[in-house]
C-alpha cells in the first residue's frame, strides 16, 4: 500500500491492520474468511497472509476503504484553503459593512452581554456551510418511501433564507431516508392498525413509565421485541438518541472504563460522557487496537491509583452510518469473552436491515444474541416508526426499568407509533401469516449488492461492507458536495451529502441508503444518473478497475480486480 | 537597511558572548544539551514503565474479575412493578384493571382524547405514514414540522421556534448548545432532571442557588462579579446563564420572573426558562410565565417546553429570537442527530394549538379547578400541600417524615393504593434517588385537568383526606 498524504488517510490503518488479523489486503480491499482464503489458495496455489481469526466468520467479510488518491487529497486541501481565504476576506468586508450582513444579530439591549457565540465557532457555518446549505433540510411533503415529493424552495440571498415557491417536485427518487425495509408507507396493514390504535388511544401519554404512562401496548411491544431479538427481556424508549444517552449512564459510572469506536454516533458519545466513566477510543473497527486497550486496561488498572477497573464496557455499532462498515462482531465477541468485558451493541442501522431474518448484525454473522450483553437499536429506520429499545438479560432490563433516566423522567412512546412497530415487527417475523417481511429482507440484500457492485464498476470509490445498505460514495472536494447534491436533485434524485464535521475534513461523501421499496427500475434510473453526474463532476476516482461480469447473479460475492 | 541592522545585532551578540562570564556560558551549554536530550529521548508512558513479563500480564488478565454489568434488583423494588394502564390514559383511566378518574397524567387541557386532535393526526397518518425515517437534515423535514414551528413561534409571539422529537431531550440539548466549558450557569436547586443532564453535558461551571431565593442568586452573581473584576480578560469570554423553570416540576412553585429579569440586566446573564408545566397553563392565552407576569418575551433568551403535557402530543420545542434559536439547528444534539418527530404527532400538536387559540377561556377554567382542589386539600392532618394554588400539578408531602425515605415512600404508596381502590388514580412523583442533584422529599403528585368536574374534584379531595387519615393516624 502506498502511504497516503499526511493526515488525510488516518483511517487507512484499519485496512492495513485488518489484513494482519483477518485476511489479505490487495490494494485496500480486505478479504477475511478462511473459506475465501482457502479458495484463493486453492485457485492460485499460494497464500500470502494466513488468516488468524478467519475461522470466526462463516461467510466472506468484504470491506473496503480505498485510499484517497494523492492528487485528490492535495486538491481537496487546496479547495478548503481557497474557501477559508475567501471566508476571511468576506468576514473582513462584512466587518467594514462593505458586504451586507445577512445573519441575525444580538438585540440592542444585550449588546454589552458576553457574546453568545465565539466568532470562530461560526466561521465555518457562515462561510462554507452557507454556500451549500440548500442541500440539507430539504422539506418533503409525502411519505418518505421509494419516491418522495420535495417542496421547491429558492434563495435570493445566497442561502441565508429560503422562500417556498409553492411548487412541489414530485416523485423524486429517495436515496436518503433510512427506510431500509420499506415500512414507511401510508397504506397497508401497519398503517391500518396504527390508525385504529390512534382512534382508540389518541397520540399522547402525558406521563412516564414509572408513574402512570405504562400502557398495555408498551408491555405488548416489549415482549415482542424480546422475542424478536431472541433475548430474555427488552425495554422500549421514546427516542433512539436518548436510548443511548440516557441508559449508558445507568450501566457504568466512575471507576468503569468505556472502550468506544472512534466513529461511534453522537448519542453513544454523549451517553459515555454523561456516565462519568473513563473513555478510551479505539480505531474504527480495528480489533488489534481494541485488544491492546483491553489488555492494557486490565494489566495497568486505573490511572494513578492502579486500582482494577470495576467493569469494562465496549461500545460498538452494527452498521456505521457514515462509513457503511459492519462491525467485526465475531472478533469483538471473542475479545469480550477473553477479557471479561461487557458489550453494548447499537443496532440503529442494522436491525431489520441485516441478516437472513432481519435480526441485525448478530443474525448476519449467525451468532448467539446471548453473547451481546446490551442489544440496543432504534425503531426509526427499518420499522418506519420512532423510538429505541434495549434488550438483554432479565436482570439488565429489570435494573433499567428502575434506573433508566427515560423510565423515570421521560414521556413514554406514543400508542400509534407502538402499533406501527408491533405490526411491522410481526411482519418481519412472519407472524402476520405472509412472507412479505422475508421478501423485503431479501429484496434489500439484493438491492444492496446490486447497487454497490454497479457503482464500483463505474469507478467510484465506495466505502464499507458489500452487504451494508448504507453506501457512501466519496466526493472529497468541498465544491463537489454542493454540486453533487444539486445535480442529482435536478435529475429528480434526492441524495444525502455530508462533509466536515460529520466526516473527516478531506473525506466528504454522498450517502445512499437502499431500501426494499426500491425497484430494479428505480435503482437503474438512479445509477444511470449517478453515472452521468459522476462523469460531469469527475468523481470516478477509483484506481481499481473492476471487470463487469454482467452475466453473474446479484449475490455473487467475489470480484476480479485488475490493476491499471 | 534591514540587513545592516540585523548584522549589528549579530555583532552585538558575538561581543556579548565574549564578555559573558564563564559560568554563564557553561550553564547555557548545559541547558542546550538538556533540551537536546529531551528532544531525542523516548517519550515515556506511565503505563509502559512497569516491567511485567508476558506471563505476569496473562495472570493479571486471568485474575481480573469485573463487577456484574448491573447490580441485582430486589423483586419488590417499588419501581419494578409498573402500573399497567389498559386503554387510553385519558380522563377516565383503567389502572391495573380498575377504572379510575385520572389525577396523575399531565393532560391539563384534556386534549389527549380530543376528537379533533385525533382526526388531525389521522389525516396526517394517512398522508405521511408513521415514521420519518431520517433526521431533519436528511429528508426528515416535513411540511408539518415547518408549520408547527411557525405556529409555535406565532403562539408564543417570538421570532422562531424549533421542535425536538422528545420532550426530555429539548432542554437537555439546548443548554449544551450554548453553554460550554468555562461558562457559568446559575441554576435553581429544584431544577428538574432534564436541566441537570443538560448542564452535565455542557461541562460548564454550575452554581446552584436556593430554590426561588433571589437573594441567594444575587449573592452568587455578586461573587462572580468580584471574581470577574479580578480577571477581566477571562470575564470577557465567560458567558453567564440563569436556568430556571416556569412552574417547577419538583415543587409546583412558580419562579419570580420579574426579579430574575432585573438580575439578568444588572449582572448581564442570559435567562433560559423551562416551561414544560407552565406552557399552555399560565397566562391569559396560555403562553406561560411571561404572560402570567406580563413580561416581554424578548427579555427571556430562550424558552423551552415539551409538547407532552398541555398539548398532549410528544416532543418538545424551544423558542426565542432567531439569533439564539437558529444556532440549535446545527448545534442542538437532540435535533441534529435524532430522527425527526413523526408527522402525526406534529399534526396533533398543531390541532391542539388551534384548540387553545380558539378557546382562551380554557385556561381560566383550569385555574379555577386548581384553586378549588387546592383549597379542598388544605388541613389534612399528616399531609401538606406543596405548590402554587394555580398550578395544575402540585405535591402532597408528609408533614413529618418518619425519618427514613423508604418508610415515607411506603406510606405514600399506601395512600395512593387506597385512593386507586376508591377509583381516584394518583401517582407518587418518581425520582432517581442517587442521581438527583437535590433530591426532593417523597410526594404524591396531584394533577388537575379541565375535564375533571367539580364533583370529581371534591370527591378526590375527600377521598385523599379520608385515606390519609386512615393510613397516617
Amino acid at each position: 500500500m502506498r502511504p497516503g498524504p499526511g493526515g488525510c488517510c488516518y483511517r487507512r490503518p484499519v485496512g492495513a491492520n485488518g489484513c494482519v488479523a483477518n485476511g489479505e489486503v490487495r490494494n485496500g480491499y480486505v478479504r477475511s474468511t478462511a473459506a475465501a482464503a482457502a479458495a484463493a489458495a486453492a485457485a492460485a496455489g499460494q497464500v500470502h497472509h494466513v488468516t488468524q481469526n478467519g475461522g470466526l466468520y462463516k461467510k466472506p467479510f468484504n470491506e473496503a476503504f480505498e485510499e484517497t488518491p494523492m492528487l485528490v487529497a492535495v486538491l481537496t486541501y487546496v479547495g478548503y484553503g481557497v474557501l477559508t481565504l475567501f471566508g476571511y476576506l468576506r468576514d473582513f468586508l462584512r466587518h467594514w459593512r462593505i458586504e451586507k450582513c445577512h445573519h441575525a444579530t444580538e438585540r440592542k439591549e444585550q449588546q454589552d452581554f458576553v457574546s453568545l457565540y465565539q466568532d470562530f465557532e461560526n466561521f465555518y457555518t457562515r462561510n462554507l456551510y452557507m454556500r451549500i446549505r440548500d442541500n440539507w433540510n430539504r422539506p418533503i411533503c409525502s411519505v418518505p418511501g421509494a419516491r418522495v415529493d420535495i417542496m421547491e424552495r429558492q434563495s435570493h440571498d445566497y442561502n441565508w433564507s429560503f422562500k417556498y415557491t409553492g411548487n412541489i417536485i414530485k416523485g423524486v427518487i429517495n436515496m436518503g431516508s433510512y427506510n431500509y425495509l420499506g415500512f414507511a408507507r401510508n397504506t397497508g396493514s401497519c398503517q391500518e392498525a396504527a390508525a385504529k390504535v390512534l382512534e382508540e388511544y389518541g397520540v399522547g401519554v402525558c406521563s412516564t413509565r414509572q408513574e402512570i404512562g405504562n400502557l398495555d401496548k408498551h408491555e405488548e411491544l416489549e415482549k415482542l421485541v424480546a422475542s424478536f431479538l431472541g433475548v430474555e427481556a427488552a425495554m422500549a424508549y421514546g427516542m433512539g438518541f436518548a436510548t443511548n444517552s440516557m441508559n449508558i449512564p445507568a450501566l457504568v459510572g466512575k471507576g468503569c472504563l468505556i472502550l468506544s469506536d472512534e466513529l461511534n454516533h453522537a448519542s453513544l458519545v454523549l451517553g459515555a460522557r454523561l456516565s462519568g466513566a473513563t473513555i478510551r477510543i479505539f480505531k474504527h473497527n480495528n480489533m488489534q487496537s481494541l485488544e491492546k486497550l483491553l489488555k492494557d486496561a486490565i494489566v495497568y488498572g486505573q490511572p494513578r491509583t492502579r486500582r482494577p477497573w470495576k467493569k469494562i464496557l465496549i461500545l460498538v455499532e452494527g452498521i456505521y452510518s457514515m462509513e457503511g462498515s459492519i462491525v467485526r462482531l465475531p472478533e469483538v465477541i471473542a475479545l469480550k469473552k477473553k477479557y471479561k468485558a461487557y458489550l453494548y451493541l447499537d443496532e440503529a442501522h442494522s436491525i431489520g436491515a441485516l441478516g437472513p431474518t432481519g435480526r441485525g448484525v448478530v443474525d448476519y454473522f449467525g451468532l448467539d444474541p446471548e453473547d451481546v450483553d446490551v442489544m440496543m437499536g432504534t425503531f426509526t429506520k427499518s420499522f418506519g416508526a420512532s423510538g429505541g429499545y434495549i434488550g438483554g438479560k432479565k436482570e439488565l432490563i429489570d435494573y433499567l426499568r428502575t434506573h433508566s433516566h427515560s423510565a423515570v423522567y421521560a414521556t413514554s412512546l406514543s400508542p400509534p407509533v407502538v402499533e406501527q412497530i408491533v405490526t411491522s415487527m410481526k411482519c418481519i417475523m412472519g407472524q402476520d401469516g405472509t412472507t412479505l417481511g422475508k421478501e423485503c429482507i431479501q429484496q434489500l440484500a439484493e438491492n444492496t449488492r446490486y447497487f454497490r457492485r454497479r457503482l464500483k464498476e463505474m469507478g467510484f470509490i465506495i466505502y464499507g461492507n458489500e452487504d451494508s445498505p448504507v453506501v457512501p460514495l466519496m466526493l472529497y472536494m468541498p465544491a463537489k458536495i454542493g454540486a453533487f447534491g444539486r445535480e442529482m436533485l435536478k435529475r429528480n434524485i434526492g441524495v444525502v451529502v455530508v462533509g466536515f464535521p460529520a466526516t473527516p475534513i478531506i473525506e466528504s461523501r454522498a450517502r445512499f441508503c437502499l431500501s426494499a421499496a426500491h425497484t430494479k427500475e428505480i435503482l437503474d434510473t438512479a445509477l444511470k444518473e449517478i453515472d452521468e453526474v459522476g462523469d460531469l463532476l469527475q468523481l470516478k476516482y477509483s484506481r481499481h478497475r473492476l471487470v463487469p461480469l454482467l452475466d453473474r447473479p446479484f449475490d455473487e460475492t467475489t470480484y476480479e480486480e485488475t490493476e491499471d | 537597511m534591514a540587513t545592516a541592522a540585523e548584522q549589528w545585532v549579530l555583532v552585538e551578540m558575538v561581543q556579548a558572548l565574549y564578555e559573558a562570564p564563564a559560568y554563564h556560558l557553561i550553564l547555557e551549554g548545559i541547558l542546550i544539551l538538556w533540551i537536546i536530550r529531551l528532544l531525542f529521548s523516548k517519550t515515556y508512558k506511565l503505563q509502559e514503565r512497569s516491567d511485567l513479563t508476558v506471563k505476569e500480564k496473562e495472570e493479571l488478565i486471568e485474575e481480573w474479575q469485573p463487577e456484574p454489568l448491573v447490580p441485582p434488583v430486589s423483586g419488590d423494588h417499588p419501581a419494578l412493578n409498573y402500573n399497567v394502564v389498559s386503554g387510553p390514559p385519558s380522563h377516565s383511566i383503567v389502572v391495573n384493571g380498575k377504572k379510575c378518574v385520572n389525577f396523575a397524567s399531565f393532560n391539563f387541557l384534556g386534549l389527549l382524547d380530543d376528537p379533533r386532535v385525533k382526526a388531525a393526526a389521522l389525516v396526517s397518518l394517512r398522508k405521511y405514514g408513521v415514521g420519518t425515517c431520517g433526521p431533519r437534515g436528511f429528508y426528515g423535514t416535513f411540511d408539518v414540522h415547518l408549520d408547527l414551528e411557525d405556529r409555535l413561534a406565532k403562539f408564543m409571539q417570538t421570532e422562531e421556534a424549533i421542535i425536538y422529537s422528545y420532550g426530555f431531550a429539548t432542554i437537555a440539548s439546548a443548554i449544551p448548545a450554548y453553554s460550554k466549558r468555562g461558562d457559568i450557569v446559575f441554576v435553581d436547586r429544584a431544577a428538574c432532571f432534564a436541566i441537570q443532564k443538560g448542564l452535565q453535558a455542557s461541562r460548564s461551571d454550575i452554581q446552584l442557588f436556593k430554590h426561588n431565593d433571589m437573594a441567594d442568586l444575587e449573592r452568587l452573581l455578586k461573587e462572580q462579579e468580584i471574581e470577574d473584576q479580578k480577571n477581566p480578560r477571562k470575564a470577557r469570554v465567560t458567558r453567564r446563564f440563569i436556568v430556571v423553570e416556569g412552574l417547577y416540576m419538583n415543587t409546583g412553585t412558580i419562579c419570580p420572573l420579574p426579579e430574575l429579569v432585573k438580575l439578568k440586566y444588572r449582572y448581564k446573564a442570559r435567562i433560559f426558562l423551562e416551561e414544560s408545566l407552565s406552557f399552555g397553563v399560565l397566562g391569559e392565552h396560555g403562553r406561560g410565565v411571561t404572560e402570567h407576569f406580563g413580561i416581554s418575551i424578548d427579555d427571556i433568551d430562550l424558552i423551552s417546553a415539551n409538547m407532552e403535557n398541555s398539548l398532549a402530543s410528544i416532543g418538545g420545542f424551544c423558542c426565542g429570537r432567531s439569533f439564539v434559536i437558529d444556532h440549535q439547528r446545527l448545534s442542538g444534539q437532540g435535533y441534529c442527530f435524532s430522527a425527526s418527530l413523526p408527522p402525526l404527532l406534529a399534526a396533533a400538536a398543531i390541532e391542539a394549538l388551534n384548540i387553545m387559540e380558539e378557546n382562551p377561556g380554557i385556561f381560566s377554567v383550569l385555574r379555577e379547578k386548581c384553586k378549588r382542589i387546592h383549597k379542598a386539600l388544605q388541613g389534612i392532618s399528616g399531609l401538606k400541600v406543596v405548590g402554587e394554588s394555580f398550578s395544575p400539578a402540585f405535591h402532597l408531602q408528609l408533614q413529618e417524615s418518619t425519618g427514613s425515605r423508604e418508610e415515607d415512600v411506603k406510606l405514600l404508596q399506601e395512600i395512593v393504593n387506597h385512593c386507586m381502590d376508591r377509583s381516584i388514580a394518583l401517582t407518587q412523583a418518581r425520582y432517581l434517588e442517587r442521581e438527583e442533584e437535590c433530591l426532593p422529599p417523597p410526594s404524591i403528585r396531584v394533577v388537575v385537568t379541565v375535564e375533571q368536574t367539580d364533583e370529581e374534584l371534591e370527591r378526590a379531595a375527600r377521598t385523599i383526606k379520608e385515606v390519609a387519615q386512615a393510613v397516617l393516624l
